[in-house]
């Protein structure tokens, strides 16, 4: 309260204190999911097919096709970040719909009546579905090594690739979260969620270079946060892997982007249970 | 222990709408620490919308409501240390079992980690679900995920306890093992206790004053007793609710 000069450390003790309680709460959010996760993994399992499907269908033909190597490297170097950054964005982007499970089942009331700040449970769920993304990146990481992908296996890379699909999964689950928020209804956001995958998809750097697209689909794949998500994966994934964009820009769009939908997400939150 | 001034729920003009319909019409009312407190009526009259106000789920339209003078529209977060709800769905996960919803709801309250452990097995004990603690609570019986739900709301000690028709679809012997609990930990914690129901003959055994809701507003408020001599003689609470239900029907289009 007072500016005394003893009030320094008591205050510094008093914001430790509630930054570990906000972690706290943030984690008891997050734990739930990894427990639940545990005692039924069918849906982690069922989840891992379609990317090995991708990799091996889609790449092996797509590897003949001329004009599409322009990495210099083989397609399928080129394709098994793309490929990884699609499987958490399809993992994440039906997320909110977990949320209006909750809400119909009652679960959600719980987490609202609790003193826990909305926005520590916004950044909870977010992590929660960043352990099925982190689960994806396993899946893929050993099936693009079956297939002879040049990937690093470098531990800082690898620590970077984590941190990344944590951030590129909150990214997509809280927007997501905030379609889960404005449409409300299972039936609702399942149309939204169908007709925004597609897009944010095939308007990226995730299948095909930049240079391949028209001027107009160019922009669009610029202000796509998934080509940034891409462009990091490309460089720190695989065995001199390089960035278009710079990885200090990548990182920085998907900070600054996941920050601003967390914002948005906690005002809109609450309003699910009303 | 100290002097409470002031009671733990009060209501002023409360009122809610949802588009053209009135939920909740102006109720005021008070209910003081240590209160057993029942609402009783029809379906429809508000009971779920009023108690989700007092535990800041949905927005008062307009009117004031405070739980231990901490006004729920302006304060929530001090609002929810101090409350404990049991809404009218259930909200255990049933994906997770009985300890894993309790160690959870240890941790969304601050409950400190060495006291965590403790605190859960005592109050799973408490509420005679030991046994079954480590079961998926989608595997739980009706009675048995009510006495989870309020042991994992009441973990915290709140002051109050809001329990939103806590012994709907429960067999005579479910519902008495829930009153059971409930008394047991009114008498131990002392919080107040404001719950919702549909048979008179809990609300009469309960509580120690209820308050019949009909088309948003308090009908009448008084111990059951008190409700009883209203009408004269032999009535029972059943009567004076049909009596006061229909009495607010009936002038719906007739004037007053
Ligand atoms: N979210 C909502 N949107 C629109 N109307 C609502 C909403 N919630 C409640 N209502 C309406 O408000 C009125 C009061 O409903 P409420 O659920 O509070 O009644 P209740 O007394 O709890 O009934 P019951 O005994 O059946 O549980 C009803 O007419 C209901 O249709
Ligand atoms: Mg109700």
């Amino acid at each position: 309260m007072s500016g005394g000069p003893s009030s320094g450390p008591v205050r510094r003790t008093a914001m430790l204190d509630s930054a570990g309680a906000y972690l706290t709460q943030v984690f008891a959010v997050a734990d739930a999911e990894v427990i639940k996760l545990r005692h039924d993994p069918t849906d982690l399992i069922s989840r891992a097919v379609q990317p090995i499907l991708w990799l091996l269908l889609f790449g092996q033909v797509m590897a003949h096709v001329r004009g599409l190597n322009t990495t210099g490297g083989d397609y399928l170097d080129f394709l098994a970040p793309g490929i990884l950054a699609q499987s958490v964005l399809f993992v994440a982007i039906f997320y909110g719909l977990s949320a209006i499970w909750e809400r119909d089942l009652g679960v959600l009331h719980r987490y609202m009546v609790s003193p826990a700040p909305r926005s520590a449970l916004v950044i909870g769920k977010a992590l929660a579905s960043s352990s099925r993304g982190l689960s994806q990146a396993v899946v893929i990481y050993a099936c693009a090594a079956l297939m002879g992908v040049g990937l690093s296996f470098r531990p800082v890379d690898l620590a970077l690739v984590a941190g990344l699909i944590v951030l590129a999964s909150a990214l997509f689950s809280t927007f997501s979260l905030i379609i889960a928020c404005i449409v409300k209804t299972r039936e609702r956001f399942m149309g939204v969620g169908q007709f925004l995958t597609m897009p944010i998809f095939f308007a990226s750097n995730a299948i095909y270079p930049l240079t391949l697209m028209p001027g107009w689909l160019r922009v669009v794949a610029r202000i796509n946060p998934l080509s940034y998500q891409v462009d990091a994966l490309r460089c720190l994934m695989l065995k001199g892997g390089h960035s278009q964009f710079g990885l200090g820009l990548d990182a920085g769009v998907l900070l600054l982007v996941t920050a601003l939908l967390i914002v948005i997400a906690t005002r809109l939150y609450p309003r699910l249970t009303q | 222990m100290d002097v409470s001034p002031g009671p733990i729920v009060s209501a002023k003009d409360l009122t809610r709408r949802f588009g053209t319909v009135l939920a909740v019409d102006h109720v005021s009312l008070n209910i003081a620490a240590g209160e057993l407190f029942g609402l009783i009526g029809p379906n429809g009259a508000g009971k779920s919308t009023l108690m989700k106000m007092f535990t800041t789920m949905i927005p008062p339209t307009s009117g004031r409501a405070t739980i231990a003078g901490f006004d729920v529209a302006v304060q929530p977060q001090e609002v929810r240390k101090r409350i404990g709800y049991v809404p009218q769905l259930l909200s255990a996960d049933g994906e997770l079992t009985g300890y894993e919803n309790m160690l959870l709801s240890a941790r969304l309250y601050l409950i400190p980690s060495a006291a965590r452990e403790s605190r859960v097995q005592a109050a799973l004990e408490m509420m005679g679900l030991t046994d079954v603690k480590n079961r998926l609570v989608q595997t739980y019986s009706g009675g048995m995920a009510r006495r989870l739900e309020i042991a994992q709301s009441t973990l915290h000690r709140p002051a109050v306890l809001f329990m939103d028709e806590p012994t709907v679809g429960l067999d005579p012997g479910g519902r008495r093992a829930v009153w059971e609990h409930v008394r047991a930990l009114h008498r131990e914690m002392g919080a107040a206790v404001v719950f919702s129901t549909h048979y008179m003959d809990e609300a009469e055994a309960v509580c120690d004053r209820l308050a019949l809701i009909a088309h948003g507003k308090v009908a009448a408020l008084g111990t059951p007793d008190e409700l009883k001599a209203r009408l004269g003689g032999q009535a029972s609470l059943d009567d004076v609710f049909a009596e006061l239900t229909n009495e607010r029907i009936a002038p719906v289009g007739g004037g007053q």
